[in-house]
């Protein structure tokens, strides 16, 4: 009655209790690492075929494209964004996402370049120097962190919402201080990493890659840096495990809001000028998440790289060269540069599977 | 065995593969109308995958599913595959905030819902089955036993003529586990086929007619009940006797429960009171010394979950006081608990145990970063893997290397994982809440053993918090909680599972009921 079919027990031996990983064929191991690896590679640069391909449009589209200049031009452009994506990309991967950045972005440097500047130049008149006005800007950046972070882990206030009243609140002090004044004059320390070159590299290309680098590293061999992933993956089991995910996560928060500061201070050094546009007024968040998420930064926390975000921004200043490069009607540019992120979008989907929609 | 031409369900010759795994090879399995069959196997044995194929979530890769000798509906037409078989998964797939009846319609083929009429059909249902819910009720304030009602009606309503129960007693009191019998026993005499996964090898026996045992993704067995002892079955799912349940306990008796008294316990808790919506805690105090294996047990609203939880830091507590080797741990402070040496394994892992898209190996070692990193706070994937290595072998834990997602191991892999992480750390105490919930039988023996030997070789304390009786076998003393108070205390092993079933509801030996007072 009882139809015991036993199968050859040769098969059987990974999961006949006693033996176990330690007893598992070395090429069993092996094969899974392998496996694993590839497809954390093929994830990584998912983007390159995009990359390459408009590299082929841009050469096609004009001469310019594919000189130093114009590629100096781009690392310049970019450099800005790269560090606040830096920022928004850490608060994405603890689960959280701020929006505000975007007005720290310029608040920072209003305020630093207001306390430097004369009265006569709309300044405060307190005329700091502007090594101290640096110290102010992340000083800014790092207190916005703080009360974003606070917010919404020990207040436990929705962080769309907070972010989304802070960015409000910030863009109107931005305003406020200097009365919608535009800020010219900075010294020269103020503007140098904006506007400074290493030969035909520019400064802020230069820290901003630096930047990546390190945050990267950090991410992946910093215990801090596990931490942040746990916590975005699952901050039960995080806690659960013994790591201080409040502290992570408004650590990361502040350190999210200095970077932005940073990138904040490049923008006005490229322009030479402190406006009460910069950030909010120009809108900055969304190609800040467009970037994050095109290169695979998940919106839901724990997944994501530095390679991925780099890749993103990246792909963001080629297009919005080429754009330029081609003399597209400014009225059309937004159209069209918003069509190309939704399609880097899709593709990334495609190439990288999960890495932007994810399974539950 | 059951009569070919009118099994309800037909499963012939699937297989499935998941990128270099054989999940199921060549299985057959059929039920007809009336029939209660009981699928068992380990944990990675293929039977949450076969819940997938029958459920429609999953295409086999090769093989046929047929419904009453017809081909099965397209795979992904959740919506007609349901008018033949509906799944009740062992996790609750009701929506919290609709009501009754629109979670028992949830997904139905009316493009346009009408109210009254699902309210009316709704109530028809409950009351032709004699089940007591309110078509109206939201389903966040329903029980777990109420939403799992919920969605057996579901499957009712939809005309349903096959009933997956995918670990129905999984989160079930005793009371309620019979009523849930009662109800399979419904469900079968009018002709409903029940397909019937546990890893309750007794439960089996109660309630099932036939049982089929998957293991490493083949059918090694289908026969009826009636010709098994317990023996066989599990000889059918392990392969060989499972040596070490034996050994675990017979471990436990070897080491003389000498005078531990005298020395400084590991844990002292002090008249703990705290409210919690799982079951609030009226003044416990316990201690635990040092090598030594405590359980606590009662039922599921008695305060054990809490008690373990308050412990170890992962939930506050209102007033008494915790003390790990003299040193006061403050209230609902995780971090500050596993500084001082409280290891704890959550009772819910896939909530609380891992990070699902982590590798094994960062998981295991996620309480000792601060051990591994160097004076820059950098840790090495290597030296992780290498900290992992020694634990995760012990445990027997299977996976395809250090970096494989936690989220890829079956579920009796990933408790292991939730353990391991604790061991790891050499925890001068352990907390561990139902730690074998949804294990099978060799992995449970396993980590009974690992908990044991954690007391006896390197000196830890160990507070097992479980409504798993089975899972007392390796401690020295089993504390019983009632509503929230220690109601009595077994000091000497082996401890008879009549005599602690009956002190659970708070009855004392002589049989008179006793109300713990609040």
């Amino acid at each position: 009655m009882i139809s015991n079919q036993a199968p050859d027990g040769s098969a059987t031996t990974a999961s006949t209790p006693g033996t176990g990983a330690a007893m598992l064929p070395r090429g069993t191991l092996l094969a899974g690492r392998l496996r694993t690896t590839n497809i954390g590679v093929l994830r990584e640069v998912a983007l390159l075929p995009v990359l390459v391909l408009l590299i082929v449009v841009g050469a096609v589209v004009s001469p310019v494209f594919l000189t130093v200049t114009n590629i100096a031009g781009i690392g310049q452009q970019i450099s800005a964004l790269g560090v606040v994506v830096v920022g928004e990309s850490l608060i994405l991967l603890i689960g959280g996402m701020d929006l505000s950045l975007e007005s720290t972005f310029g608040l920072a440097p209003m305020i630093a370049a207001w306390l430097i500047l004369p009265v006569s130049a709309f300044g405060s008149g307190a005329q700091i120097s502007p090594y101290l006005g640096l110290l102010v800007l992340l000083a800014v950046g790092a207190a916005v962190g703080l009360v974003n972070g606070v917010l919404i882990v020990k207040g436990r206030l929705n962080g769309f919402i907070v972010t989304l009243g802070m960015t409000i609140v910030l863009a109107g002090l931005q305003n406020g201080i200097v009365k919608a004044q535009t800020l010219f004059n900075l010294p020269k320390a103020f503007g140098y990493l904006g506007s400074a070159y290493f030969g035909q590299v520019p400064v802020s290309l230069v820290v901003t890659a630096i930047i990546f680098v390190l945050v990267g590293l950090f991410l992946r061999y910093h215990r801090t840096g596990r931490a942040i992933y746990a916590v975005g993956g699952n901050a039960a089991a995080a806690r659960a495990a013994g790591i201080k995910v409040e502290r992570v996560k408004i650590g990361v928060y502040i350190a999210g809001s200095m970077l932005a500061a940073v990138g904040g201070l490049m923008e006005a050094g490229r322009v030479s000028a402190v406006t009460g546009q910069q950030g909010y007024g120009e809108g900055i968040i969304f190609s800040v998440f467009a970037a994050a998420v095109i290169g695979g930064v998940s919106l839901k926390g724990g997944r994501g790289n530095m390679v991925g975000a780099a890749s993103g921004v990246i792909l963001l200043g080629v297009v919005q060269n080429i754009l330029d490069l081609a003399n597209v009607s400014s009225y059309w540019i937004e159209a069209i540069d918003g069509a190309v992120i939704l399609f880097a979008l899709f593709l990334a989907r495609i190439v990288g599977g999960e890495s932007s929609a994810e399974e539950k | 065995m059951t009569s070919p031409e009118a099994a309800l369900v037909d499963m012939t010759g699937v297989d499935k593969r998941f990128g270099s795994t054989l999940a199921l090879s060549g299985v057959d399995l059929s039920i007809s109308a009336g029939q209660c069959l009981g699928l068992v196997g380990r944990n990675g044995a293929g039977k949450s995958t076969i819940v997938s194929i029958l459920s429609g979530l999953e295409a086999p890769d090769a093989g046929t599913v047929r419904f009453a000798g017809g081909p099965a509906p397209r795979v992904g037409d959740v919506s007609r595959w349901r008018e033949w078989i509906a799944t009740v998964f062992q996790h609750s797939m009701v929506v919290p905030d609709l009501s009754v009846a629109e979670n028992v319609f949830l997904g139905g083929a009316d493009r346009f819902l009408h109210w009254r009429d699902m309210r009316a059909r709704t109530r028809e249902v409950m009351r032709d089955w004699g089940y007591d819910i309110k078509a109206e009720t939201r389903c966040r304030e329903l029980t777990v036993e109420q939403l799992q009602i919920v969605e057996i009606a579901r499957a009712l309503a939809r005309g349903a003529r096959c009933v997956v129960l995918d670990e129905p007693t999984a989160a079930l009191e005793r009371e309620a586990v019979r009523r849930l019998f009662t109800r399979v026993r419904q469900l079968t005499s009018s002709g409903v086929a029940v397909l019937y996964i546990s890893h309750h090898l007794e439960e089996v026996f109660e309630i099932c007619d036939d049982v089929c045992v998957l293991r490493d993704g083949k059918r090694v067995l289908t026969a009826p009940v009636a010709d098994l002892s317990k023996d066989n079955l599990i000889v059918a799912m392990v392969g060989a006797v499972p040596a070490a349940a034996g050994a675990a306990s017979a471990a436990c008796k070897a080491t003389e429960s000498s005078v531990r008294a005298t020395e400084e316990p590991v844990l002292v808790v002090e008249n703990l009171t705290a409210s919690s919506t799982a079951g609030k805690l009226a003044g416990v105090s316990l201690r635990v010394g040092p090598g030594e294996v405590v359980g606590v047990t009662g039922l599921l609203s008695a305060g054990v979950a809490t008690l373990g939880r308050a412990i170890a830091g992962a939930e506050g507590h209102d007033g008494g006081q915790v003390r790990v080797r003299g040193q006061i741990i403050p209230a609902g402070q995780r971090a500050a608990a596993q500084r001082a040496g409280i290891g704890y394994i959550p009772e819910d892992r896939r909530a609380d145990g891992f990070v699902a898209h982590l590798g094994v190996a960062e998981n295991a070692t996620m309480t000792i970063t601060g051990r591994l990193a160097d004076r820059l706070g950098l840790l090495r994937p290597r030296s992780r893997a290498a900290a992992a290595a020694p634990v995760t072998a012990a445990l027997s834990l299977v996976s395809a290397g250090p970096g494989q997602p936690v989220r890829e191991l079956s579920g009796g892999n990933q408790q292991k994982v939730t353990v391991a992480r604790t061991l790891v750390h050499d925890p001068g105490l352990i907390v561990a809440i139902t730690p074998t919930r949804g294990v099978d039988v060799a992995s449970k023996a396993l980590l009974l053993e690992s908990l044991a030997s954690a007391a006896r070789r390197d000196g830890a304390g160990v507070l097992l918090c479980t409504d798993e009786l089975s899972d007392l076998v390796i401690c020295d003393r089993v504390i019983v909680l009632v509503r929230g108070e220690v109601f009595t205390e077994f000091t000497e092993p082996a401890f008879d599972r009549d005599q602690l079933i009956v002190a659970t509801e708070g009855i004392t030996v002589d049989g008179t009921a006793e109300e713990a007072a609040q």
